[in-house]
């Protein structure tokens, strides 16, 4: 306690911190398109990147997995882009070598994935969705400008992109044919069919784009006829404890979650006024302030209905629509009910580093994974000097994370103050 | 640096291309062009970027070669670089608040990126707008204090004594207040501690045996606090106690003075004695349950989340699976059931207590609150939802668990301390996701029951970060701050109505009785710069530094004359 070594691994960014301005010139031009892990793969970014906009610092970062040059390609674009040359692409990786007094753990968690929960079918049905993907999808920075369109309808859409282009490409070239022999390709196809013309080579050709064209154009137009009937989702089901309070996954509860989605809902309603919500859980727990009364509210004002059940079953329907399945138990009876898209309020897992991070700093971690400690030192953990706050330490919301983070400083900060006190009295 | 008064006006003012964020969308050379013929302008220049080392030496270079004594920089947004440009021009030894900055990107190049023309037209008026308020910029001075390096707690419950040990270990004075006899607060009355079972006494007394040991903590028992004057980091504070009343000098306050246990006088037959309150069972489990009881039901949110108190206590549901499984352990024959609307037992180690009490055999039964348990003489009779009828629950002992309310005094001294309380009377912080800790008044503190029901652990939590909080004036010594804020600009016109002092949400003016009569005085510590008094000031007798109604008319006058 009061005097740790600390290396630390900086991974090369590629862009200069100190020259760097922030501007963005290099991410507009930058040619390779990557999915946005930020948006949950929801959207796109570029090799050049910040991971979200209003990060600290703005300095972009280039993804060696994807970037051309990185990976011996021609490129540079970037750097000739950058009027602050800041751009280098021989920046290694930097060792630095930290005295510290105390180390605060504030590792966050994982998302739980879902798709281990077989009869929830989140790989298989589209319009299943966890709720930081549906969080994405709400939020006017998202990648759908926090219109609630379905992944389904979303995934056609870019469909009817991808086959739009296609066409595209093949009339142009249809249209040369059309030109330098003076007819309709489809007059030329009639007649090319019932062998009326000689098969030279360039006839063969055109008449095989003819058939690629008509390959293209069929599913399209149906695409596009389906296309018509999309709306954004209106009817929504919230399905609590996903991984969380289940002996199979996390027993413990997430804490946040029933909040979270009844947030989702009121947002949802709040964007389009025809949206209802039902909220499927076994208590809905807003213990926090103004919680319950927020709960209240949305039931009231938002088109929410609470339902006290566990899901069983969720199968798809009709037009990719998520059928759930479930005993109401204030009823008594198996119920099934169709919706638009069905949001898992997925569990708060202990992140995936904690194990090994945990052993680089000889801290215990509890029953479940996450950093141990003791409920009258809620942030201490099993060495002295070393801290712990927020969902390192377990399911917590933002203000107590706040407030933890708060504790922890204070913590931090007792053992350097009494490593000055001890100085002050050793020199008196 | 003194400006002398009659000193020629030399504006210099720098023009941002933000790389391409401005440049590509606004013409920067008709801009440059258009600002040289801007009144008292005689130095104009454009940088790549103004906020690169490059650009804030050409800001350093033009004030030291030009003789520039007021700056303008037209580029992005004051949020961010404000700032910087006003350091910039402090090292070069021009006062920083005779900087101004113009927004031509956030508000103008990023919202018309297909306008050129008309958006280049908008970056002229903003231009002129900013010289004309530069022309008029007063030269002000950082105000700082001194901060009494001295924390007063109010509470000596765990949450108090929790923050007093921590900033007495960092090395502060510490006086604690509080209005029973002993410290301990809540948890005198409190068995043991879920989920770890640890009995609450010994926390008790360990914290107290600290606070009586350590040189730095002043403790005042069955005391209170009567007055309380001053701002962040010098409060003169009175507190009465037995032998008369103290007058201390303060630095930070914190409150946390827990809240009290609702009473559920005509809920459920509620009688203290075969009807009565977890609160009420904590007392008798120290001293054991007679043997004989054999069939406790506990029913939960009783008077909360109902129309009177709308909130969910948060910890009721541990303290019953806590007591139900305590129950089973001390007398094994005894049945215990809880009728519950949701349990709450939110998190890693409450929900391991809910699993261990089901483990242990109490009996969990729903209810909904249109169809409430009913008490009567032997036996509770509930809704069973799954089994679709009515149980009869034989019932030697009922125990209602009931919320925490506000404490009754909590008005008074929100009062008396000038910060907010919520509409259920708890005290409201600062932002509720990010400031849970900070009151809006700068220098006062918050954690624990005072704020919402929490269970220990929270609470110490919060308690630890409080005093993290309050250390930072404390650790610094002195607070700084920004001299954008409100001043008695025309003396004469103030009639001392006191209309301001009451809208203030800062307390940052009070009423003096001067030589010329009642006139108000700004605290300038306090003050935020919020301008809400001199919006409301009939005579204008108030006016915000550097938003002076002469400076903002010149900006009016400079958009219409364009």
């Amino acid at each position: 306690m009061g005097a740790f070594k600390v290396t630390v691994r900086k991974k090369a960014r590629y862009v200069e911190e100190d020259k760097c301005t922030g501007c963005g010139a290099c991410e507009e031009k930058c040619p390779t398109i990557v999915p946005d892990a930020f948006n949950e793969g929801l959207g796109t970014r570029k090799a050049i990147y910040a991971y979200f906009a209003q990060g600290i610092p703005s300095t972009r970062t280039i993804d060696p997995d994807h970037c051309r040059q990185l990976n011996g390609k021609k490129c540079g674009i970037c750097k000739k882009t950058c009027q602050a040359e800041a751009i280098n692409f021989d920046q290694k990786d930097q060792i630095l070598e930290l005295d510290v007094a105390a180390i605060i753990v504030a590792a966050g968690y994982d998302v739980f994935d879902p798709s281990h929960i077989p009869e929830y079918r989140y790989s298989e049905i589209p319009n299943v969705v966890t709720a930081i993907e549906f969080e994405r999808l709400l939020s006017a920075s998202g990648p759908t400008d926090g219109h609630v369109y379905r992944p389904s309808d979303i995934a056609a859409k870019a469909k009817i992109e991808e086959l739009e282009k296609k066409l595209n490409k093949a009339s142009k070239t249809l249209k040369r044919y059309e030109e330098k022999f003076g007819e309709t390709s489809e007059d030329f196809y009639k007649k090319f069919q019932s062998g009326e013309l000689s098969d030279d080579e360039e006839r063969k050709k055109w008449a095989a784009k003819y058939e690629e064209y008509l390959g293209i154009s069929g599913p399209l137009a149906e695409l596009k006829k389906q296309a018509e009937g999309f709306s954004s989702a209106k009817r929504l089901a919230f399905i609590q404890c996903v991984g969380s309070r289940d002996f199979r996954f996390y027993p413990f509860c997430s804490g946040y979650c029933c909040m979270h989605s009844i947030k989702e809902a009121i947002i949802a309603h709040e964007h389009e006024p025809e949206t209802t919500s039902a909220i499927f859980g076994m208590d809905i727990r807003a213990v926090g302030k103004g919680f319950e009364e927020y709960r209240v509210r949305g039931g009231n004002q938002s088109g929410i209905t609470y339902v006290r059940g566990r899901v069983a079953e969720i199968m798809e329907g009709e037009n990719h629509n998520p059928i759930v399945i479930y005993e109401d138990t204030r009823e008594r009876k198996v119920k099934r009910q169709e919706f638009d898209m069905v949001i898992l309020a997925t569990a708060c897992a202990p992140t995936k580093g904690l194990p090994s991070l945990a052993k680089i700093l000889g801290i215990e971690l509890d029953d479940y994974g996450f950093v141990k400690t003791n409920p009258v030192s809620p942030v201490d953990t099993t060495v002295p000097g070393i801290y712990v706050c927020g969902c390192a330490e377990s399911p917590m919301d933002v203000p107590e994370s706040v407030a933890q983070a708060s504790s922890a400083a204070e913590r931090a900060a007792e053992v350097i103050s009494l490593q000055s006190l001890n100085k002050e009295s050793a020199v008196a | 640096m003194p400006e002398k008064k009659d000193e020629e006006l030399r504006i210099g003012v720098f023009l941002c291309h933000c790389g391409s964020n401005i440049a590509g969308y606004l013409d920067m050379e008709a801009l440059e062009e258009f600002t040289k013929t801007l009144p008292h302008v005689v130095f104009v220049q454009r940088n790549l970027y103004t906020c690169s080392e490059g650009g804030i030496n050409e800001i350093k270079k033009g004030i030291v070669e030009q003789n520039l004594n007021r700056v303008v920089v037209a580029s992005c947004t004051p949020r961010t670089h404000e700032p910087l440009f006003r350091n910039s021009c402090a090292e070069v030894g021009l006062n920083p608040y005779l900087f101004e900055m113009v927004n031509i990107r956030d508000q103008c190049s990023w919202v018309h990126m297909q306008e050129k023309e008309e958006a280049t037209e908008k970056a002229k008026d903003l231009i002129r707008m900013g010289v004309a308020k530069a022309a008029l910029l007063q030269p002000q001075e950082p105000i700082m204090s001194e901060v009494t390096t001295r924390a007063l707690v109010l509470g000596g419950g765990i949450a108090g004594m929790t923050a007093a040990l921590a900033l007495a270990d960092r090395g502060y004075e510490v006086v604690i207040v509080e209005r029973q006899d002993r410290l301990g607060g809540m948890l005198n009355s409190i068995n043991k501690l879920g989920p770890s079972m640890r009995s609450a006494e010994d926390l008790v007394s360990e914290k107290k045996k600290a606070i009586e040991e350590h040189p730095k903590i002043t403790v005042f028992t069955g005391s209170e606090v009567s007055a309380v004057k001053g701002f962040i980091g010098k409060y003169q504070v009175d507190v009465r106690t037995d032998t008369g009343t103290k007058n201390i000098d303060i630095g930070v306050i914190l409150v946390a003075t827990g809240a009290s246990v609702f009473s559920p006088k005509g809920l459920y037959g509620y009688d203290g004695k075969r009807v009565i309150t977890q609160f009420e069972l904590e007392e008798i489990m120290k001293k054991g349950l007679d043997p004989s009881i054999r069939n406790v039901v506990m029913i939960q949110c009783v008077g909360s989340r109902d129309e009177e108190r709308p909130y969910c206590s948060r910890i009721c549901c541990q303290v019953a699976v806590k007591n139900a499984i305590l129950i089973r352990e001390q007398n094994p024959e005894a049945r215990v059931s809880i009728l519950y609307r949701d349990m709450q037992m939110y998190g890693v180690e409450n929900e391991e207590m809910l699993r261990t009490s089901k483990a242990r055999g109490v009996r969990y039964i729903n209810y909904s609150p249109e169809n409430p348990p009913k008490v009567e003489e032997d036996k509770v009779r509930v809704y069973h939802p799954l089994l679709g009828e009515e149980l009869e629950l034989p019932a030697d002992l009922v125990v209602l668990a009931t919320p925490l309310v506000a404490r009754e005094d909590t008005h008074d001294l929100s009062q008396l301390l000038r910060v907010s309380i919520d509409e259920n009377g708890f005290y409201l912080e600062a932002h509720v996701k990010l400031r849970p800790l900070d009151f809006a008044t700068d220098g006062i503190f918050l954690c624990g029951n005072a704020r919402y029901p929490a269970n220990v652990r929270e609470v110490v939590a919060q308690a630890l970060g409080a005093a993290s909080r309050a250390s930072i004036p404390l650790s610094k010594g002195s607070v700084v701050v920004e001299p954008i804020i409100s001043v008695l600009a025309n003396e004469d016109a103030c009639r001392g109505c006191g209309l301001c002092v009451a809208l203030c949400p800062y307390g940052a003016l009070e009423i003096r009785r001067t030589e010329k009569g009642r006139k108000v005085h700004v605290i300038d510590v306090a003050c935020k710069g919020c301008g809400v008094c001199a919006a409301t000031c009939y005579q204008h007798a108030l006016t915000i530094n550097s938003f002076t109604d002469e400076q903002v008319t010149a900006q009016i006058e400079a958009f219409l004359g364009g």
